[in-house]
């Protein structure tokens, strides 16, 4: 049985549909990240599952049980918000024992799970401190630690990094995996962040506009986007209309290889940076000019290439560092048929 | 997705709003509308029919015509000068921490309760010709400069504690980071702090004309005969002509223009509301700096002084002043019976704090409910009228003559079940009316201001409704409902136009007793009367000392 | 957690304040009416003021207690009465006079009843004795009071009488009240009447009527303020109140306003700081009335008898600063040492008043107010 189940679940602002019949699963103990810009839903999602939006049409499954007309705080769900949102009127403590309180637990045990909790978080002994006082992250942990203390069946997180800086946010992405992880806790988080998704989640689903995008692995969405959206939503650039014709596909960089048992037929064509592969050495290939580098990747190994092809739009590759060109060299580009993709049709219609 | 609306879906949140509201509307219903429906009803029904004639009768008398032009340009007057100069004072009093804050705030409020009957001969013993400031060579001030001097007097607290109370808990890094963008300091006092305090000064503006527009004994003693305000035109008509029929004009008159100001007052707060991330007012206070400062500071406490401090001064100069030079004499007269009481005077401190704290309690339920339903988050737009039309309805009493809710209650909670004509209860019932928009008014602003995710996060963590209220709107609003108690308490005390029809001659509170003592000849009257209002002002200082003194809790639950 | 039961315990302690306060007042009737007929509530302005030993000298002779309700000053309480009068706050109202009696009897408020005693009562009081629906309590007389050491000091001689005040040599020194508001303004305005007459255009100069005589104390520089408060205590140099900041030595009042400034003097003084003008006096006289539909009429008659009886009567000058209206009624020694007899006052027959009143009221504020 799924711990958060949503069928069909509709939500209209006015003229605007904010959810379109979304359908979801999300297993117990599993961690589940919506991806999507802002505006695509994911927020009223997690509103309606909290029980903040009642869905216009569509059900909310929790533990099996349909979740209409159950007000919020009788759901049994545990909600952290972007902005953290700590009752600035209590201390900590205050802010952690919250849940527990309403849940009438005893004075020693809630005592106990604020202290257990604010342990958890690494803020041990902060219980008198005020919540005016906390930096973002001491904030973040303590947003965490109370929506954990009532020991929530759902933990849903609004983009729970949003606001930190990138390097505590990407050390607190992996702490927050590994704490789920160890307390089985089942998650359902959004986030604009792919980086963030993927290092979090079990399973990524990416929305646009109200609907599903695509539900997979983080490798496979990252493998495999679904969709023009998708992949552009991903960051990939390197996208063209094409024409499939057996191994190749026909692009306005020229001929493609493509993977073996593409169907033919016009399509639309994702290259990863990774298939795009420039050689200084004069060859066989699509001449390009080198207009600009940047360092990415974890500890800045790869480079990436902005190149500006004889014919067609601009392209990016990546490159080891070592063997990066300089801006202002030309170089000839190959292409890797591993790293071309075929974007399905699915919402290529939004995309211009 | 802030605009979401609100939790739990429309039809449970129309239900609990409907619930909230019944009991405030109900209790307008029968204590406010049917009485002052009853009393004009008296004046346009005769002989079987209605009578809009009347209406073409009155309104083109020249006389009424001069009422109504006076009453409008001398409360538009008074209230630009309150406002302008209360907002120094609202400023100071919040972000500045200086020894003997507290006390300077509860005096700035004590004008507000005092009976106009002792303000009134305390500004003519000041201004007046043969007064204080006339024996020192300046000209005699009199008719309209006296009553918009005396209205700033009266209303300076309204400013300094509404627009105070929010003042206090902006956040100043709102404005440290409109300066940080270049902005100078009155640019961003001007883009940043003035629309956020807008509701508030809109509210204290609007607080400030309603009670200038319907003001009463300031303009019928320091007006003298020629100067009247609708208000003190009904109270004519109705006490002491009985002219039913051109006071109930006037009451629909002054109804009219009272609706019509709410209504503005409504787009105005519409048009401004936000949320505006509010913090502990306790934080945001801190030492003047600099000279400039401190020279705001010493500005403002000088103007408090001329302004407020010595007219009351006037009034505990003349309490003391016995027949034999200065001392307690009358204050030691007021424990005996004999003369014009069938109680001792002092008796009537009692009845005074009693009747206001009922009064207090009943406001506080009343307008405590009707602030909530009207914070609830907008579902629907017929809801959201009927919200709109039930806030004004709440400020009415405000705009509406005493002695038309005096007389009405007489004519109209006359029968059972509701036969209250000898009951102590109309008194407390009469205040509340009064103290009821007042409580609305504190709360609404800050109440509107707690951000609705904070709500929210209380709900997802297992707070009912009315747990998160408790637990989230209440803690925030501590502050703004000890001022709305404060407020309510106070003007309850003060309460004395519809009070002295109903009061029971046994039973005197403290502005009915001064004005009995005040209707009599005699040094010892008199200065028993002086001797009253100077506890009264007292009392008040006290209370309000007591409340600024009650902790605003930030420690948390455990 | 504690903080938290508090508050509970506080919104808990609000709500049944709320409640038993709104049932308490439901809760009295009914034992109001569990007392029986034993209760008589007296209906009055807010200047009615009795001895607590004589209140408990009328339960003892009649087993009566009674309730005194009050209503604002004697205009107001009397309009109040007349709104109420089909469901009566009371038994008896006190506190109409000759001024406003037509406007009560008009309205139908009292029933008549005879009171025990009324034969020692002048007749010149007794305004309705074919029907006897009131009956004289007291009387008082409006007269214009002077600041005697304003006069000694600048060696003027006080004025007396109503030609006297627009002489020139008593020029803006007189302030008097809204004849439309204030009883004594009203009265004054009756003694002006009574004096010079309705003048009307006609008559030529000499003649002029009261309306002359106004628009010559206009020229003389008069005040008129809203009420006898502001009147006395604000702009009267010799009122207590008034002695710092009054401006003006000559004040309508009342002929026992003097002696009520010496009353709790200590030592006595040779004579009272203020004076009356004799002249200018106006007598009011005031009534009390069965009202009609009273819950306890027999209780109300008792009360009118007892209004009139000597105990009563002796009381009153000091309570209330009136003179009784029952012959060979004795007057507290200070009203003899300190106050005037005015032998002769100015009065207006009761139907005059009540045909004339309201143009003469609107003429008057067109003259001097506006």
């Amino acid at each position: 049985m799924a711990a958060l189940r949503l069928e069909a679940v509709t939500v209209r602002f006015g003229d605007r549909t904010a959810l379109d019949a979304v359908d979801l699963d999300v297993a117990e103990h599993e961690i589940v990240c919506v991806l999507g810009p802002s505006g695509s839903g994911k927020s009223t999602l997690l509103r309606a599952v909290a029980g903040l939006r009642e869905p216009d049409a569509g059900r909310v499954w929790l533990d099996g049980r349909d979740q209409r007309g159950v007000a919020p705080h009788r759901r049994g769900v545990g909600l952290m918000f972007q902005d953290h949102q700590l009752f600035p009127t209590r201390d900590v403590g205050g802010n952690v024992a919250f849940g527990p309180r309403m849940h009438k637990a005893s004075r020693e045990e809630t005592e106990r799970r604020v202290a257990e909790l604010l342990d958890l978080v690494g803020l041990p002994g902060a219980q008198r401190r005020p919540v005016t006082a906390l930096s973002g992250g001491e904030q973040q942990r303590v947003a965490l630690a109370r929506a954990l203390a009532p020991r929530p069946r759902l933990l849903m997180l609004d983009e729970p990094l949003g606001q930190l800086d990138r390097s505590l946010r990407e050390r607190l992405v992996i702490e927050l995996r590994q704490l789920f992880r160890r307390l089985g806790t089942t998650v359902l988080a959004v986030t604009h962040d792919q980086g963030e998704a993927f290092a979090l989640a079990d399973r990524v689903v990416v929305m646009d506009r109200g609907r599903i995008a695509q539900t997979g692995s983080p490798v496979e969405v990252w493998r495999r986007p679904a969709s023009e959206f998708v992949a552009r939503f991903l960051g990939f650039a390197n996208i063209v209309p094409a024409t499939v014709r057996g191994n190749t596909a026909d692009t306005p960089w020229g001929e493609v290889p493509v993977p073996p048992g593409t169907p033919s037929g016009p399509c639309t064509l994702l290259i990863r940076p990774a298939g795009v592969r420039p050689a200084e050495a004069p060859g066989r290939g699509l001449p390009c000019t080198v207009t600009a580098r940047t360092l990415r990747g974890g500890g800045f190994s790869e480079l990436s290439l902005l190149l500006d092809p004889a014919d067609g739009p601009a392209l990016e590759a990546s490159c080891p560092l070592r063997e990066a060109p300089e801006p202002g060299t030309t170089v000839t580009v190959t292409f890797d048929a591993d790293d071309v993709v075929v974007l399905g049709r699915g919402t290529e219609d939004g995309v211009a | 997705m802030r605009s979401g609306p609100g939790t739990g879906g429309g039809a449970r949140g129309t239900a609990v709003r409907l619930a909230l509201m019944a009991v405030p509307a109900a209790f307008l219903a029968l204590f406010f509308a049917y009485p002052v429906a009853a009393i004009t009803a008296r004046g346009l029904y005769a002989d079987g029919r209605w009578h809009p004639e009347r209406f073409a009768e009155v309104l083109t008398d020249p006389g009424i015509g001069g009422v109504l032009w006076f009453t409008l340009w001398q409360a538009a007057a008074s209230t630009a000068l309150t406002v302008l100069s209360a907002l120094p004072g609202a400023y100071v009093l919040a972000r500045y921490d200086f020894p003997g804050r507290r006390v300077v705030r509860a005096i700035v409020t004590v004008p507000f309760v005092l009976p106009t009957v002792v303000v009134g001969s305390a500004f003519l013993g000041l201004l007046g010709r043969g007064g204080l400031f006339h024996e020192w060579g300046t000209p005699p001030v009199t008719g309209p400069v006296a009553i918009l001097l005396a209205h700033v007097f009266f209303n300076y607290a309204v400013v300094v504690r509404v627009v105070g109370g929010l003042w206090a808990q902006l956040d100043p890094r709102q404005e440290e980071a409109a300066r940080m963008l270049g902005a100078s300091r009155l640019a961003a006092w001007r883009t940043v702090t003035l629309p956020a305090l807008a509701p508030a000064v809109a509210a204290a503006a609007l607080t400030v004309f309603l009670f200038t527009f319907t003001s009463f004994g300031v303009v019928q003693i320091l007006g003298g005969p020629r100067y009247a305000t609708l208000e003190v035109e009904i109270y004519r008509q109705t006490a002491h002509l009985l002219d039913l029929p051109t006071a109930a004009v006037l009451t629909l008159v002054q109804f009219a223009a009272v609706a019509a100001l709410l209504a503005c007052h409504a787009r105005t707060v519409r048009r401004h509301r936000g949320t505006r991330g509010l913090v502990d007012a306790a934080g945001t206070a801190r030492r003047p700096r600099g000279a400039r400062q401190w020279a705001l500071l010493v500005a403002v406490l000088c103007q408090i002084v001329v302004l407020l401090v010595v007219p009351l001064a006037v009034l505990v100069e003349r309490s003391l002043h016995g027949p034999d030079g200065y001392g307690l004499t009358h204050y030691r007269a007021l424990a005996s019976t004999d003369g014009t009481f069938a109680v001792a005077p002092q008796e009537a401190i009692g009845n005074s704090l009693a009747y206001a704290a009922v009064a207090t309690c009943i406001a506080l339920v009343i307008g405590g409910l009707a602030a909530v339903a009207l914070t609830l988050p907008e579902s629907g737009r017929r809801v959201g009228r009927l919200v709109r039309g039930f806030d004004a309805l709440l400020m009415l009493p405000l705009g509406t003559s005493a002695v038309t809710v005096g007389f009405g209650f007489l004519i109209a909670l006359d029968e059972p079940p509701l036969d209250l004509r000898s009951s102590w209860i109309l008194v407390p019932l009469a205040q509340a009316l009064v103290g009821v928009p007042f409580v609305v008014r504190t709360l609404l602003p800050v109440l509107r201001a707690v951000d609705d995710r904070l709500r929210e996060a209380a709900a997802v963590l297992g707070a009912s409704p009315a747990r998160v209220w408790r637990e989230v709107d209440l803690p925030l609003a501590r502050r703004a409902l000890l001022v709305a108690a404060g407020f309510a308490f106070a003007v309850s005390l003060g309460e004395f136009g519809a009070t002295v029809f109903i009061a029971r001659a046994d039973a005197p509170t403290l502005p009915v007793a001064v004005a009995r003592l005040l209707g009599r000849a005699g040094e010892s009257n008199y200065g028993q009367a002086m001797a009253l209002s100077t506890i009264l002002m007292l009392v008040c200082a006290a209370v309000l000392l007591a409340l600024e003194n009650v902790r605003t809790d930030r420690s948390g639950e455990l | 957690m504690i903080t938290t039961f508090r508050r509970a315990l506080g919104v808990a302690a609000l709500g049944t304040l709320t409640v038993s306060a709104l049932t308490a007042c439901g809760g009295s009737q009914p034992s109001d009416e569990g007392e029986g007929k034993k209760t008589v509530t007296l209906v009055a302005h807010d200047s009615f003021a009795a001895s607590d030993e004589v209140l408990e000298k009328f339960t003892e002779e009649t087993g009566y207690t009674v309730k005194v309700l009050s209503g604002g000053d004697a205009g107001s309480a009397l309009n109040q009465a007349i709104l109420s009068k089909d469901n009566p706050q009371g038994d008896v109202f006190f506190g109409v006079d000759n001024t406003l009696l037509s406007r009560a009897l008009d309205s139908g408020l009292f029933t008549p009843y005879e009171a025990e005693g009324l034969e020692k009562i002048p007749a010149e009081y007794r305004l309705d004795d074919e029907k006897h629906r009131v009956t004289p309590v007291d009387t008082g007389d409006v007269c214009v009071n002077y600041d005697r050491a304003w006069f000694d000091k600048r060696g003027i001689e006080p004025p007396n009488t109503l030609d006297d005040l627009v002489e020139p040599e008593y020029k803006d020194l007189l302030v008097v009240e809204n004849a439309a508001t204030s009883s004594p303004g009203l009265g004054f305005l009756l003694a002006t009447v009574a004096e010079y007459g309705d003048g009307g255009a006609s008559q030529g100069e000499a003649a002029g009527g009261w309306e002359g005589y106004w628009k010559k104390l206009r020229a003389n520089g008069v005040e008129v303020v809203d009420g006898w408060e502001q009147a006395y205590y604000d702009r009267f140099s010799g009122s207590s109140g008034g002695e710092n900041g009054g401006d003006r030595p000559l004040v309508v009042s009342y002929a026992s306003s003097p002696p009520a400034e010496v009353l709790d003097a200590d030592p006595a003084p040779e004579q009272a700081p203020t004076g009356v003008a004799t002249g200018t006096c106006f007598r009011q006289i005031e009534f009390a009335g069965l009202l009609s539909g009273a819950d306890n009429p027999e209780g109300g008659k008792a009360l009118l008898d007892f209004l009139v009886s000597e105990t009563f009567q002796e009381d009153m000058p000091l309570q209330m600063f009136v003179n009784p209206v029952r012959e060979g009624t004795e007057l507290p020694e200070v009203f003899t040492r300190y106050g005037e007899t005015i032998p002769d006052p100015h009065t207006v027959e009761p139907e005059r008043i009540a045909e004339n009143r309201e143009a003469w009221v609107e003429t008057w504020t067109s003259l001097v107010v506006r």
